[in-house]
């Protein structure tokens, strides 16, 4: 789906737990997400911090796709 | 114990009859063998016979494939083969093509085991890989003397009624059939070997080859995210409550589009969905989004989300799904996509 999105022309960033499929599979813009029934969460925090959690990953995402790249790229969250 | 019953398949050019000049002759039928069906008759011996031949132009068989067939069909029928072989049509488009058409409908129709041979990107390999076995070949006739032995093996095996081994062992193409087995290893024995291999730098098969994919440029960068509108598309499966589209739990056919607020649970069946069911949140970041949305961070937000599930679906589903979807994307004037993936 990434890639069929972006043969559009609109830039796609991955979010996505495992990396290396995305990369296998050709994602371009790439965030690695936390665990794979919770990529944008963690239940051991409280609601607030997984809040800030989220938007920390979403951020790097939103860098991601302001970022020009020419080959695939992974973009860890700071 | 009686000879095998053979009936070959040709086109113009290999019985000699000539060129693309000749490529519109009529399906004709000889009771003689001509051509490849030579080098066949040397590799079956003792054990099959050519019986006649079946000589038609490329052309007009792909240009006439209903009446062509049916003239075949009489034609095969009335020499009462115990097997059909067709080819090697190598990598020639409509001897491949027309090959695999009346090798299917040989099998089909007559009841009658059939067996043909081409290379690889020949179209009639992807058209009849899973109707018929498809022996490969190299993209040339010079390769006829390697294509006739595996041919004329699986033709035997067909003929005999045998147990047919894997593409591998019998040198045809992946007809996307799953046969169970018994291995002489367990699977853990096998992928231990097949580590043990890989670290030496040896060579090792894989059980499971993946398929390949391809690349594609990546998109522009956002020049101003202030501006910009952002799209949510997930393979996590998330649905409305209830899934009102029944959007399967692995395998989906289908995709499903709603409004960001109406997201209510996971459809997928490949991880736990206790968190993704307690808050969407976590795997679509919608509630993150919407406060970059309302700080100023970006433009603002499509407001729809297309969700699937993304476990054992097909490269050729999710291409079909997204190849839908972008259009509206599209035209939605979306800039950039963030997908979300468990």
């Amino acid at each position: 789906m990434v890639k069929e999105i972006e043969r559009s022309g609109i830039p796609v960033v991955h979010l996505c737990t495992v990396v290396p499929i995305s990369l296998t599979v050709g994602a371009n813009r790439i965030v690695p997400a936390i665990a794979i029934p919770h990529p944008f969460g963690d239940p051991a925090l409280c609601a607030e911090d997984q809040l800030k959690l989220r938007k920390d990953i979403v951020k790097t995402a939103l860098e991601a796709l302001t970022t020009e790249v020419t080959d695939q790229t992974v973009f860890d969250v700071k | 114990m009686n000879k095998i019953k053979v009936v070959h398949y040709i086109n113009q050019f290999f019985a000699g009859i000539g060129g693309e000049e000749k490529a519109d002759i009529k399906p004709e039928f000889r009771n003689e063998v001509v051509g490849p069906g030579l080098a066949l008759m040397q590799q079956f011996g003792e054990e099959a016979e050519i019986v006649g031949t079946v000589i038609c132009g490329d052309s007009y068989l792909n240009e006439n494939v209903e009446e062509a067939t049916k003239v075949i069909l009489e034609m095969v029928k009335a020499a009462k083969p115990d097997l059909f072989v067709a080819g090697p049509a190598f990598n020639a488009g409509r001897y491949g093509v027309a090959c695999g058409t009346i090798g299917k409908a040989v099998k089909e129709q007559l009841g009658i085991p059939v067996v043909t041979a081409m290379y690889v990107e020949n179209p009639g390999v992807d058209m009849y890989r899973k109707d018929l076995n498809i022996v490969s070949t190299t993209n040339s006739a010079a390769g006829m003397r390697k294509a006739i032995k595996p041919l004329a093996a699986l033709a035997l095996k067909l003929g005999r009624n045998e147990v047919i081994g894997s593409p591998a062992e019998e040198g045809y193409h992946v007809r996307g059939i799953r046969q169970n087995y018994f291995a002489e290893k367990i699977g853990a024995e096998r992928a231990v070997d097949m580590l043990v291999n890989k670290l030496k730098g040896e060579a090792f098969e894989t059980e499971y080859p993946m398929p390949t994919f391809d690349h594609v440029e990546p998109g522009k960068a956002i020049k101003d995210l202030s501006k910009a509108k952002i799209a949510l598309v997930t393979s996590g499966g998330m649905v409305p409550s209830g899934n009102p589209d029944r959007i399967e739990a692995s395998s989906a056919q289908k995709y499903g589009k709603y409004e960001l607020d109406n997201m209510g649970e996971t459809a997928h069946g490949g991880f736990d969905p206790t968190y993704a069911n307690d808050n969407p949140n976590v795997v679509v970041p919608t509630d993150a989004l919407r406060q970059f949305e309302a700080e100023g961070v970006i433009g603002s937000i499509h407001p729809y989300y297309y969700s699937t599930t993304g476990n054992g679906t097909s490269v050729k589903n999710s291409k079909a799904f997204a190849a839908e979807f972008t259009k509206e994307l599209v035209a939605a004037g979306v800039d950039g996509v963030i997908l979300t993936s468990t």
